[in-house]
């Protein structure tokens, strides 16, 4: 029994007394302090997955074109020309509500670092973001600092952040969500992994010098409440020291020196050698006195814990070290020696003579305790899912054409270019549709002229009210978007942010919404390759709304073909479905309008999506689609206006009988998309929708200064355009003539 | 003939540059490390977008300390064409090469977006094949591209046909509109005073493609083949 | 030989616009501060250095202010010398 440890010691570390004892009896003694926090660490949600895996199970993650499945520092699929795109998305949501400027920083850092440690190139980046509402000045505050301090970092490195997405609900109050995704591209037979190899190979580490910032990073990240948690830990990131960084590392792929490599990311040092010898089935020794610090006085438990940025491992073969350091130093980076890796399976941190840690690598990786829980809705969750939302409907009686403008201009739906400007998303020469043009970003792959593109998705509220629907929404309306700009989806990677998963209705968000994700992906063959958990996101006791935000890759063949939203002049514009009848339920409209997050969403036909996404890549690859947009949030309506704001053409617009209604406008379906065609093809596009056994409706052709739809409203684009654009409010701008 | 890219620890654009620069025909990239203290017999030399050493005091300020600054001020003094493209423009102002100074946009944030600029003068071998006039779409992204030079510096570039590009809307007009970071006089681009130096805000390497929205920048390194060739011929 | 504190502050000249300082007065207008009536961002830069004397240390951070730490096209600077720390190391 562990009659030593306090309860005190348990809780820096967040481990419960049942899992010490464990620990304890697995070890067959009593850990020391290093040990403890070591143990601490790598048994956390945040390393361990210990909620989530046994879920995470549920995922396929094969296909023929995986390179890369979950495991390593992330996936990887295979491009043409011999190439592969590396891919993973992260959260930083604690840190930045901390420090937002700060904690959205190194949340880009991380991942970026993620990706080029796999050998690729980073080539593009995307980030997915939740705040409580934004009239409220701490929402304000929040987007402004995690958006200029994605954009400062992200800029230096000269990586294009092309898309994303931004959401508000009060559910984010004091705990906003930063999810950033980072792709790169790299050989397909080059890609370098997080292994140790043969025993005494050598341990380098690189970058900045350690200190005592982000001690306990892990375990933060896997308790509740930000504000109440420690502050001593964040992070302050250094763009220019990551750039050096990533330009030595790419420099070295190829090098027959280099066995693995790793970042220093959660649990910095402890993370990092641990989950390379446990890939590899080896041990690591090292010294940490050999260790550059930044401060003086560092005990061996907060350099093995810190969590300084910049920083990477690597394993070199013991004749490449000198020409591995060349490298670095050319770069103007410190390198350090400390240690080698063994053949006894032991984690074994020495300070001089002293052995101060000495565990085994299986205890820390394989050993974590597995939590099957019990997952139960509550009963009010039940009855919002079930309200008849009808009287709510009815009680809004703003006429058509302001409900129209005030969505428009409502934070969910409104335009994002305050934020997206901020970004530098034309650096690297290839960005086709950057943000704002299209549903999905579409980047040219230099070397080859295919198409890649991207995005990130997730319906929150959809995934509160049916977490099985709204798991499948998010796959395919990823999915849908890609086929949007007529790209076939590669992979995807997810992040999966919830609340506390020790709360009955909390783990069953997560399982139901794990569950409709990995049916949609297999209905629709989409291996998952990488992916990152997020637990415990609470404030003050309210749990964020389920977000599995997933993030999505995909390719075309000719990267030239791809095509925006934006209307063409004289184009001829259909309305394709494959699947439900859209409702007012569960929408954006309900909640915007009538205030309130209720009713049933919509499921989406699988079957049918796979039909839609397939006629939309044949349709733009063939080059007979000349635009094409998803309806989502907003409705039909909303959708037209995007189509007209973002090509800048109008169009006259008239609805089949049965859809002559406010429910069909603005109400809410999985599985409709607005396309513009060449107008002499028009027959064509209808034989190969009927073909495709989607419906199909010639809306009018697109031109002219208005928008209307018969007998609901007249706007003139100008106006549709305005009413966008001032959704996240004008910034402070006085400039000099 | 050989154009050198010159890589700082921090440049970002300098692969982009090489990019553009091996579609013009006529042109060799080559990249130039910036301790390096050979120019590699280049004909002309571009210094990058980036940060370069992070710019974490100001934008330029430290990479003009770089032991290949010494040799770029050498060849721009004996006339050979220098062209900085934002941050290496910050380069060229920091290191005296160019009049006037680049600090924080206007509206405080970094901004990436596309602008049109109308050509002041075409004087330089960097303009010489556009017209004086004559409007280009470019791409822009920079948080410290707010031109500045007081008022007896730019009587004197007026004077000598130093302004090279100004901030303008797509009828080659010039507003507070227009002028989206707040430079003096909507100042997008300067030379020195021969004119063989060029800085410039906007990026022509990222506007040189259809594919990615414009390819107006393309007549920058077009006009240094045709000066160059035109001279050596 | 000691070791001096150099505090150098530099400011962007009267004449040069400052949109971080105007920023930061809209934002203390917003807060409610009206009496706010002007506001100029700067750099704040401690060097600490070895120097003979008072005299000697200030005259080397004039120097490198020069070479570096402002650009005097567009900002001034003022230079303070602390009193000297214990003999250098």
């Amino acid at each position: 029994m562990s009659a030593q440890v306090t309860a005190e010691a348990l809780r820096e570390v967040a481990l419960s007394r049942d899992e010490y004892d464990l620990a304890v009896r697995l070890l067959g003694r009593e850990p020391n302090t290093v040990e403890l926090g070591v143990l601490g660490a790598m048994w956390s949600e945040h390393c361990g997955y210990k909620n989530s895996r046994p879920l995470l199970g549920m995922f396929p993650s094969e296909g023929a074109d995986v390179l890369q499945g979950p495991g390593e520092n992330a996936g990887a699929v295979r491009l043409g020309g011999g190439l592969a795109a590396v891919f993973k998305v992260e959260s930083h949501n604690h840190p930045s509500a901390i420090e937002p400027y700060q904690g959205a920083a190194t949340g880009v850092g991380g991942i970026v670092r993620d990706i080029f440690t796999m050998g690729a190139r980073p080539v593009a980046l995307l980030n997915s973001l939740r705040f409580g509402p934004l009239d409220e000045r701490e929402s304000r505050t929040l987007l402004a600092g995690v958006v200029r301090g994605i954009g400062d970092y992200g800029n230096s490195l000269g990586i294009p952040t092309v898309g994303g997405e931004i959401g508000f609900s009060p559910s984010y109050r004091g705990n906003p969500l930063v999810n950033a995704m980072c792709v790169g591209v790299a050989p397909a037979d080059g890609l370098v992994r997080g292994l140790t190899g043969e025993s005494g190979n050598v341990l380098l580490l690189v970058g900045a010098d350690t200190g005592r910032d982000g001690i306990h990073g892990a375990t933060f990240a896997s308790v509740e409440d930000p504000q109440e948690s420690h502050k001593g830990v964040i992070q302050v990131g250094n763009p220019f020291m990551e750039k050096l960084l990533m330009e030595a590392c790419l420099e070295l792929r190829g090098s027959p020196h280099v066995v693995g490599m790793q970042d220093l990311g959660a649990a910095g040092l402890t993370s990092s050698s641990v989950e390379c010898a446990g890939r590899t089935g080896s041990g690591i020794e090292m010294e940490v006195s050999q260790i550059s610090r930044r401060e003086t006085g560092m005990t061996p438990y907060e350099v093995m814990l810190s969590e300084s940025q910049e920083r990477m491992l690597l394993v070199v073969t013991p004749d490449g070290v000198d020409a591995v350091r060349r490298v670095f130093q050319k770069w103007d980076l410190h390198s350090d020696v400390i240690g080698t890796v063994t053949d006894d399976g032991l984690l074994r941190v020495r300070d001089g003579a002293e052995v101060v840690c000495e565990l085994p690598i299986h205890l820390l990786t394989e050993d974590v305790p597995r939590y099957t829980r019990e997952g139960r809705p509550s009963a009010e969750l039940l009855a919002r899912r079930d309200r008849d939302v009808t009287p709510l409907v009815e009680g809004v009686t703003l006429p058509v054409q302001e409900q129209l403008l005030e969505l428009l201009a409502s934070p969910n739906i409104g335009s994002k270019r305050w934020a997206w400007e901020q970004y530098d998303h034309t650096i690297q020469t290839s960005t086709a549709l950057g943000p704002g043009a299209a549903d999905a970003a579409v980047i040219r792959v230099r070397q080859t002229g295919e198409g890649l593109a991207l995005t990130m998705d997730c319906n929150s509220r959809h995934c509160l009210l049916d977490p099985y629907a709204g798991g499948m929404g998010a796959v395919v309306e990823a999915a849908r978007n890609l086929a949007c700009v007529g790209a076939r989806p590669l992979g995807l990677t997810n992040c999966l942010n919830f609340g506390n998963p020790e709360k009955p209705e909390i783990y069953w968000h997560l399982s139901e919404c794990i569950r409709g994700m990995s049916d949609a992906c297999s209905a629709l063959g989409i291996p998952v390759v990488s992916g990152n958990v997020s637990l415990y996101n609470e404030s003050e006791g309210q749990a964020v709304n389920p977000t599995p935000v997933v993030g999505m890759v995909g390719s075309m063949p000719d990267v030239t073909r791809a095509v925006g939203t934006g209307f063409t002049e004289g184009s001829a514009v259909y309305m394709v479905s494959a699947g439900p009848a859209p409702t007012l339920a569960a929408s954006e409209w309900l909640a915007a309008l009538a205030g309130i997050d209720a009713g049933q969403p919509a499921s989406p036909d699988l079957k049918g999506e796979a039909r839609l996404h397939q006629f939309l890549q044949d349709g733009i690859q063939e080059g007979w689609i000349l635009s094409a947009h998803d309806v989502s949030e907003g409705g039909l309506a909303v959708a037209l206006a995007e189509c007209s704001i973002s090509g800048n053409a109008g169009l006259v617009a008239t609805l089949a009988p049965e859809a002559r209604s406010v429910e069909y406008l603005f109400g809410e379906a999985p599985g409709v998309v607005i396309i513009g065609v060449q107008p002499d093809l028009t027959a064509t596009v209808e034989s190969m929708s009927t073909q495709a056994d989607l419906a199909w409706h010639r809306l009018g052709t697109a031109g002219g200064q208005d928008l209307a739809v018969d007998g609901f409203f007249t706007v003139e684009v100008e106006q549709l355009q305005s009413a966008h654009s001032r959704a996240l409010g004008v910034p402070v701008t006085r400039v000099n003539p | 003939m050989k154009v050198g890219v010159v890589t700082f620890p921090g440049s970002n654009g300098d692969m982009d540059c090489i990019h553009v620069l091996e579609q013009i025909p006529g042109c060799e990239p080559e990249l130039i490390w910036h301790k390096s203290t050979d120019l590699l017999s280049a004909d002309a030399l571009v210094l990058p977008g980036g940060f370069a050493h992070g710019d974490y005091l100001r934008g330029g300020a430290i990479a003009r300390f770089s032991p290949v600054m010494r040799e770029v001020a050498r060849f721009a003094g004996a006339g050979r064409p220098v062209l900085g493209i934002c941050n290496g423009f910050q380069v060229l102002t920091e290191a005296g090469l160019l009049p006037g100074a680049l600090h924080r946009n206007q509206h405080i944030l970094f901004r990436c977006a596309w602008v049109h600029v109308r050509v002041e003068s075409n004087a330089s071998p960097w303009l010489a094949g556009a017209q004086s006039g004559q409007v280009l779409k470019v791409a822009v992204a920079h948080g410290q591209g707010n031109y500045y030079a007081d008022q007896d510096t730019l009587r004197g570039m007026h004077a000598r046909e130093q302004v090279a590009l100004r901030y303008s809307d797509t009828a080659g007009r010039i507003s507070a509109d227009s002028n989206h970071n707040g430079s003096v006089l909507s100042i997008a681009g300067v030379t020195n005073e021969a004119g063989n130096v060029l800085g410039m805000m906007p990026h022509p390497e990222r506007s040189a493609d259809p594919l990615l929205g414009s390819a107006d920048g393309r007549v920058v390194f077009e006009s240094l083949v045709h000066s160059l060739i035109g001279v050596a011929s | 030989m000691s070791v001096w504190l150099g505090r150098v502050t530099v400011v962007l000249k009267a004449s040069v616009n400052d949109p971080q300082g105007l920023a930061v007065l809209d934002g203390l207008h917003a807060m409610g501060y009206s009496e706010v009536e002007q506001v100029r961002v700067g750099k704040h830069i401690d060097v600490r250095l070895e120097a003979d004397n008072a005299e000697q240390a200030e005259q080397r951070l004039h120097q490198m202010c020069e070479a570096l730490l402002a650009n005097t096209l567009i900002e001034s600077y003022t230079v303070e010398v602390g009193a000297p720390e214990e003999a250098a190391r």
